[in-house]
């Protein structure tokens, strides 16, 4: 029914997520040397890519939980696995998220890489093919496949094309986030196998069919840490956040921009996809636990940032703050709740996406990121100040732009679970305000340190046009986000639906964590 | 007839004379022929056990020693050009020099 | 009624977005046509909607969903009634005459386009505050006032204690907010549901408790707004803003939104004891503890700014001691004279060429005479001279804190009645009488253009004629019947003037007269009495001159322990616990590899031989076992 042939006609998912590494193969082949000719091709594929994915929201129906778009094909019989795509209403506004923030790192990267420009453009597109891969897999095998294809051309960005300490910052990148892969790997497996119907079937790697699988309490214990802390560390939670900052400051501004926008949310979107639906004993026992770590990011995110001396280093840090309202969000287990925190997800992808755009931006005028050597730049870059106002305005969560939304339903979500906690919550909401607020001030207000910057050109329409639509994104998403919450709506509350049965007390995971333990 | 134990006891002998000598010389052309001792050692035995074992199929043991003789000589050349690139490299031959995959 | 209703705050809005993203490159100097016209479009509206208000027409509409998740849904609509008839009366009068006004204030200032943008912003912003049909949408716009208010405050954003300003306004309304927002979602947590007359209609189904918490956390959010102890700091301060700014958004309207907040929740607030006790224990202290600082103070325009905080308390002790219609009453009379007494202040500041200090004014009286004379209407609107606004106003707060039984909040506001004349008589004064101390500044001073006296006078007379108007009778006013609709439900029975009411206002009356005598015999008739006093009561002194270093306070206890906090979490758990976890792994395997480093000499004959004696030894095991 929800077939690709019935509702398009085309493997859609299949292209959107192959176009981008088909262009970049071509660039590699037939294009070396002619800069011009390889940078139209990315930008012309990654906006093919971006209108195709407003076309499969054009097409996508509304109303429903189901996966749709459906590709199923055997693809290594033996081992259960298959070529399994689908979409629903979480991964369709992601999707969407990522291809508008591959498409706008283009003309942001246009003149920013100096060296190795081909490589570069191309780890871009392959990045895109595996970060909508991740979004579209209903084979826990594929996911896991395009988890690892999206890891690499991210570590080369930022080992390659990044700051002074760009090598420890990519291999602290890499070793965390595999680390957190490996534990989802020994995870995959073992639930693949005891999914069997019997012991002579191959393993079940199809997340349908998992989703249906009965688990024992034990072994959702243990698969629910193992997938939580892989996906912990994407998101990232306290205190598996350090990565961040380093990868942030060293990556190139493409690096930055999809990194936060579109790779943080992949820890959020997997505890949706898997966490909640694979493992609902488990999910009751962790719950206590997973508010108090998110709380604790939210204010401890939000205090490291207002001690930030580097743009980009307060920008990163500030995002673990907002990806506490995430997973906080997630884990109130409430509809509201749940659409809270993907509304957050989508929101930081716009505004932290827009912000780190900007400081690259600064960055190409001034050759500094170190907040104490700005000051007054409103006067001689008056566009500027004006984007930077509204992207920390909207940051901040204010009313009418896309970030209140998000935490304000996840507020409410949380509140619904615990009053203490949303109360608690609500306090990174008043630290927000004080170090975007705080830190807008000393960069564009106050007296200015040197005139020599009223010689440096305002933005011009490639910057400004690569800004806009995030911003036109922000005011839609604050104004009217019905669109969006229409769009998630169906599968969170299936998702919550499904859990509901299970929530009774399966008892508490710190105690059968020292229990277990004990077993040794 | 000669029991097979003499057979075995060359054998061994060639055997560990080859080992002896792959450990202990340090031009590779010595280490390459001890690697040859070692093979003809192995070779012997085949053939005295192929001759003093009852088997279904006749000389099955002799076979192998074929296979090893094919073995050995593409390891001969194998190993007698990487010994001349080297000389030509490094004007020298000796084992010792040759550590560039210490940890 | 639908369409002037959905206009009010369409047109500023539109004009808003015409004016900031056209005004730089193509009006400049012409920018503010939009604007003003805008606004006086938006006022005629607003006269229009009033005047059906008051034939008793009422507006509920709701516009489209706004967020539906879940169970979760809030709409945005608009919902008109006598209460919003009052608040659009104040704020599109005061905002329109500001928006004439600021045409000559802020002439060749290089920021007037974005000015008159962010004006605009304002005024939207401010109208959907009022017209708001939900709690949700009342704090959207409680928000975004608050966004203009830090867009003007520092709108002069070079300067760092205009930066400074904003942020900090920003930043104390945001722990306002904090409140604010937490009792909104314990509202939808109770009730399930935001809009104004589903909650209020089952305000009786809440449990006491809840009522209370509810009740409480909403009036953090107007003690944020209306700078009310203990977050008061941050109004001073938005001085640094254009006078014009200070008129409009911190005297006459934005700050007032606590006030409608809580007279709007008037069914939830009534029944909790607690809260209202609360209330008016807040509004009292502020009064008496901001007309304190204000009679020190030597800024003209922050001698108004404590004068607006203790008037606002005022309001709030008229709602905490069940006073709705009075509070309210002052709410609307304070609004038209104070807006009247910044934009007269600025007219003094820019007669002197942006002098502020009173020390350097004097003798002004003959120089700026329409400035001067409407100042006086001001001044004695607000120290509550019989027959103008603040008589009526602020004696019906009196007079029903006295009847309520509050004896003892009476005591106080009447203390605070004295220092309000005082310091507002010391402030005339030390501006307009007495010889000038500054002579250059004085050779300069010149009346202000037409474009700025005019709206003075406009805004004098409903300063002195409106407590007549709407407030004659005491007690059965034109606006007692007019807002009863909006309290049917909290308000007793009608009261009856009788001996003990009209002692008490000629009381306070009489006080008022006292204070302006004391001020006039301090500071015209014995000028050297101030400094004496001073010396005096050196320690009373310093405290208020130093506003009871409540800044001071902040610091010390909140602000610089966070930082020092913030900065030992990042220096010692992220870079030292968690890296050094991180690195310090990192560290112990690279040291486990450097201990089997030797082994691997690269020599294939050492690795021969140890494979060699492993084999030995595997063969001598298997031997020695199967022995």
């Amino acid at each position: 029914m929800y077939g690709f042939q019935e509702q398009i006609g085309f493997p859609i998912l299949s292209v959107l997520i192959f176009l981008p590494s088909a262009g970049a193969l071509a660039m590699l082949i037939f294009m070396r040397g002619r800069p011009q000719l390889y940078k139209w091709t990315a930008a012309i594929v990654t906006g093919l890519n971006f209108v195709l994915s407003l076309v499969l929201i054009g097409f996508f129906d509304h109303l429903t939980a189901q996966m749709q778009f459906l590709e199923h094909t055997v693809w290594i019989e033996r081992l259960g696995i298959s070529y399994h795509l689908g979409v629903d209403g979480i991964s369709v506004l992601l999707i969407m998220l990522t291809t508008l923030l591959s498409l706008l790192v283009i003309p942001a990267s246009w003149n920013y890489i100096k060296q190795r420009e081909l490589a570069f453009f191309a780890s871009l597109l392959f990045l895109e093919s595996g970060m909508i891969g991740v979004f579209a897999a209903r084979d826990l095998f594929l996911f896991y496949v395009f988890w690892e294809v999206m890891l690499i051309p991210m570590y080369f960005i930022i080992g390659v094309w990044g700051g002074p300490r760009r090598i420890y910052a990519a291999v602290k990148f890499f070793l965390f986030t595999l680390a957190g892969s490996l534990l989802m790997l020994v995870a995959i497996v073992a639930i693949a196998w005891l999914a069997r119907p019997n012991q002579f079937a191959a393993p079940v790697f199809d997340m349908d069919m998992l989703e249906a699988a009965v688990f024992s309490t034990n072994v959702q214990f243990w698969a629910f840490l193992a997938f939580f802390l892989a996906f912990a560390v994407k998101v990232p939670m306290w205190p598996l956040h350090t990565w961040l900052p380093d990868a942030h400051v060293e990556a190139p501004t493409a690096g930055s921009v999809i990194l936060a926008g579109v790779l943080l949310k992949m820890g959020g979107y997997g505890m949706l996809r898997i966490c909640l639906p694979f493992f609902p004993d488990a999910v009751s026992m962790f719950v206590p636990y997973i508010l108090v770590f998110s709380l604790i990011a939210i204010i401890y995110g939000a205090l490291l940032t207002l001690v930030q001396k580097d743009l980009k280093k307060l920008v990163a840090y500030s995002s673990v703050s907002h990806m506490g309202f995430v997973t906080a969000g997630i884990f109130a287990l409430n509809v509201v709740g749940i659409q809270g925190a993907i509304m957050v997800m989508f929101s930081h992808g716009l505004l932290t996406g827009a912000l780190f755009l900007m400081v690259g931006y600064l960055y190409e005028r001034m050759h500094t990121r170190q907040i104490s050597e700005m000051g007054g730049l409103a006067g001689p870059f008056p566009v500027m100040a004006a984007f930077l106002l509204f992207f920390v305005l909207a940051s901040l969560g204010l009313p009418g732009l896309s970030g209140f939304v998000g935490e304000f339903l996840s507020l409410v979500g949380v509140f619904t679970y615990n009053k203490a906690m949303g109360a608690v919550a609500a306090i990174g909401i008043i630290l927000a305000a004080a170090y975007l607020l705080w830190m807008f001030q000393r960069a564009m207000f106050m007296g200015l340190n040197d005139e020599k910057w009223y010689k440096s050109p305002d933005f011009n329409l490639r910057e400004i046009g690569t800004l806009t639509p995030l911003a036109a994104l922000a005011v839609w998403a604050g104004v009217y986000p019905n669109t969006f919450l229409d769009l998630i709506g169906p599968p969170v509350e299936k998702i919550v639906n499904d859990l509901a049965p299970y929530l009774a007390d399966n008892g508490d995971a710190f105690s059968r964590l020292l229990s277990s333990l004990g077993g040794f | 007839m000669t029991p097979l134990q003499h057979y075995l006891a060359l054998a061994t002998i060639l055997f560990f004379i080859g080992a002896w000598g792959m450990m202990a010389r340090r031009n590779i052309i010595m280490v390459i022929m001890c690697i040859e001792l070692m093979l003809n050692a192995v070779n012997i035995s085949l053939v005295a056990f192929s001759n003093y074992m009852p088997s279904p199929v006749p000389g099955r043991g002799e076979v192998f020693v074929f296979f090893v003789f094919g073995l050995s000589a593409a390891e001969a050349a194998v190993g007698l050009g990487i010994a001349i690139a080297l000389y030509r490299l490094r004007e020298r031959l000796s084992v010792d020099e040759l550590d560039g995959m210490k940890g | 009624m639908k369409a002037a209703a959905i206009l009010i705050p369409l047109l500023p809005m539109t004009s808003f977005i015409i004016t900031g993203l056209l005004g730089k490159r193509y009006f400049r100097e012409k920018s503010h046509y939009l604007p003003v016209a805008a606004v006086a479009a938006s006022w005629l509206l607003s006269m229009f909607v009033i005047v059906q208000v008051e034939r008793g027409e009422t507006l509920s509409w709701q516009i489209y969903s706004w967020i539906a998740a879940g169970n979760f849904n809030v709409d945005v609509g608009i919902q008109i009634d006598q209460l919003t008839a009052v608040m659009l009366l104040v704020v599109s009068t005061v905002g329109f005459m500001v928006h004439v006004y600021s045409i000559g204030y802020m002439k060749g200032d290089p920021g007037y386009y974005r000015f008159f943008a962010y004006l605009n912003l304002f005024m939207f912003s401010m109208y959907m505050l009022v017209l708001a049909n939900n709690f949700l949408l009342l704090y959207v716009f409680w928000e975004a006032v608050g966004l203009c208010s830090y867009l003007l405050i520092a709108f002069w954003y070079p300067k760092v204690s205009a930066a400074n300003a904003g942020t900090k306004a920003f930043l104390v309304n945001r722990v306002g907010d904090f409140g604010f927002g937490l009792g909104v979602i314990l509202i939808f947590v109770t009730l399930g549901t935001l809009n104004y007359t589903a909650v209020f209609g089952h305000a009786g189904d809440i449990g006491t408790g809840t009522l209370t918490a509810i009740t409480l956390l909403l009036f953090v959010g107007a003690v944020g707004k209306s700078a009310q102890f203990p977050l008061h700091v941050w109004l001073p301060d938005a001085m640094e803003g254009p006078t014009p700014v200070s008129s409009l958004i911190h005297a006459a309207t934005m700050v007032n939104a606590g006030v409608y907040m809580v007279a709007r929740s008037s069914p939830l607030f009534f029944e909790s004891t607690t809260t209202m006790f609360i209330v008016a224990l807040v509004g009292t202290f502020t009064a008496i503890f901001a007309a304190s600082i204000a009679l020190v103070q030597n800024d003209i325009k922050k001698v108004l700014a404590y004068s607006t905080v203790s008037q606002l308390g005022f309001m709030f002790a008229a709602l905490g001691v069940g006073a709705w219609v009075a509070g309210l009453f002052h709410l609307v009379a304070h609004g038209f004279f104070k807006g009247l007494l910044f934009l007269a202040s600025g007219s003094v500041i820019h007669a002197l060429g942006g002098e502020q200090d009173m020390r350097n004014m004097g003798g002004l009286k003959n120089k700026i005479k329409i400035t001067y004379w409407t100042f006086i209407i001001g001044a004695l609107a607000i120290a509550g001279f019989p027959g103008l606004a603040g008589f009526f106003s602020k004696d019906a707060i009196l007079e029903q804190v006295f009847l309520g039984g509050y004896w003892y909040f009476w005591i106080v506001a009447i203390t605070t009645s004295f220092m309000t004349a005082f310091y507002m008589f010391r402030l005339i004064f030390m501006t307009f009488h007495g010889e000038p101390r500054d002579l250059k500044a004085f050779g300069h001073a010149h009346e202000s253009p037409r474009v700025m006296w005019v709206p003075l006078v406009v805004l004098a007379v409903p300063s002195a004629l409106i407590g007549l108007a709407l407030g004659f009778p005491p007690g059965a006013g034109h606006i007692d019947s007019f807002l009863r609709p909006v309290f049917e439900e909290v308000l007793g029975a009608e009261h009856h003037f009788g001996l003990l009411e009209g002692g008490l206002m000629a009381f306070s009356a009489l006080i008022g007269i006292v204070g302006i005598l004391a001020a006039w015999r301090m500071y015209v008739i014995r000028p050297d009495l101030p400094v004496k006093t001073g010396a005096r009561f050196q320690g009373a002194y310093r405290v208020l001159l130093n506003k009871y270093w409540i800044d001071e306070i902040y610091f010390a206890l909140i602000i610089n322990p966070v930082r020092a906090l913030s900065r030992g979490l990042w220096r010692f758990v992220d870079i030292n616990i968690i890296d050094g976890f991180v690195n310090g792994s990192a560290l112990f395997f690279r040291g486990v590899g450097n201990l089997f480093r030797p082994a691997h000499s690269g020599k294939v004959q050492s690795y021969l031989f140890t494979m060699f004696l492993g084999l030995l030894v595997l063969l001598a095991a298997y031997w020695i076992l199967t022995l």
